[in-house]
């Protein structure tokens, strides 16, 4: 196991610290570092001989994704998470899991994208309102159908949408009648709430009309915290 | 003129730290702090989180202007003690940009203002990576060159 050339470099600070320092960067073990003027210049050359992600623009409106792309990716995520998931609750979970990453970064976009208007949520309500007009509108095209307030508990919140547009092109098959793959969507709910500091857990679930056999309410349950330091600072 | 900048993240810890100096009036954009601020930066800067953590619940604008204030020892050698004023950025996601610069805000407050939204913009790039998560360091040299020529371009 002993690897003595690896440890006499590892206790040699001035020799780490100047080659980490050829690399450019942040490195967290250095902290800020400042490079000489010349190697600003050739680390600057090099970097503008490739197109990378910082030189594209974001302030344009996204360009459409096709339905059937999306939907045939969506069923490859769903057909991976269900076959390593021993049950309808796990599925459910594993898809959660996946929309919770998406959220921040959808939040973050949108907020740029509104650029000198932007500003915050610091308010339940209306960081649900954003989220039933905004978020909707830049993911799905249009506004989601309905944000109600249950009527039995004050930390309960449902957002209605009659026609999903995940889950438009699949039939869950009759053994599964519980499942309801929008917890895929369920999970950007949450991760958006989360980094916002309104921690929350978002469930999806079918409840058919006539007409609408796919309308899906987004189940909202607030941390009992998150509704007392409401409670404390708009609500005296 | 020097700055001092930390992208902190959603669980305290800093993704990013970068300290440079002006351009503006002959400078040559290194900074000048003494090395007793360089180490204490930091700790200024993670001690204003605790007024950030209060305002950020009072008003709903991004930018926070000079909202903390530190006297500490000066530029160069033999100089008095000067005052340091931190100012800040909140993204909506709860990601806060902070900054020591030692001259009063009231001087260039909107070239603060525009250098923090350009660094938002090159934030909300590195988080579209669909291989960078939430908190990860941000190690891009690439990044770091762009904060750079930003500081240039503004500050």
């Amino acid at each position: 196991m002993s690897q003595p050339s690896d440890i006499i470099q590892v206790s040699n600070p001035t020799q780490t610290s100047t080659k980490s320092a050829l690399k450019g960067g942040y490195n967290p073990s250095l902290g800020p570092i400042q490079l000489p003027t010349s190697y600003q210049a050739q680390l600057a050359s090099t970097a503008s001989s490739k197109r990378n992600i910082y030189d594209h623009s974001l302030s344009r409106r996204a360009p459409e994704v096709n339905l059937s792309s999306l939907s045939y990716i969506f069923n490859v995520m769903i057909q991976y998470s269900q076959k390593n998931s021993k049950g309808i609750q796990e599925l459910e979970g594993k898809l959660n899991t996946l929309g919770y990453s998406i959220g921040p970064k959808v939040l973050e976009l949108i907020t740029l994208r509104e650029g000198k208007n932007a500003k915050r949520e610091i308010k339940l309500v209306e960081i649900l309102q954003f989220i039933h007009t905004q978020v909707w509108r830049t993911l799905f095209g249009r506004v989601a159908d309905e944000l109600e307030k249950s009527s039995e508990a004050d930390d309960e919140y449902m957002i209605t949408d009659k026609q999903p547009l995940m889950s438009e092109f699949i039939s869950v098959p009759k053994d599964m009648g519980q499942l309801n793959v929008n917890a895929f969507v369920a999970g950007i709910i949450e991760g958006i709430l989360d980094v916002c500091y309104f921690q929350a857990s978002v469930s999806a679930h079918t409840v058919e009309t006539p007409g609408c056999p796919n309308r899906t309410v987004f189940f909202i349950k607030f941390d009992r915290d998150v509704i007392e330091r409401e409670n404390l600072r708009f609500h005296k | 003129m020097s700055y001092y900048l930390a992208i902190i993240g959603t669980t305290d810890s800093p993704i990013y730290e970068c300290e440079f100096g002006t351009h503006k009036q002959g400078g040559d954009g290194t900074s000048k702090f003494s090395p007793e601020m360089k180490e204490l930066n930091p700790f200024i800067l993670h001690s204003s989180i605790d007024i950030v953590e209060d305002i950020q619940w009072q008003t709903n604008s991004m930018f926070l202007k000079s909202f903390d204030e530190f006297h500490g020892p000066g530029t160069g050698s033999t100089s008095t003690n000067v005052n340091y004023y931190i100012s800040g950025f909140l993204t909506s996601g709860n990601v806060k940009f902070l900054m020591i610069h030692d001259n009063s805000v009231y001087k260039n407050e909107d070239s603060i203002k525009q250098f923090f939204m350009d660094l938002n913009d090159l934030y909300v790039k590195t988080l579209l990576n669909p291989f960078y998560k939430v908190n990860d360091v941000i190690s891009s040299s690439v990044f770091d060159l762009k904060v750079k020529a930003c500081a240039k371009k503004y500050l």
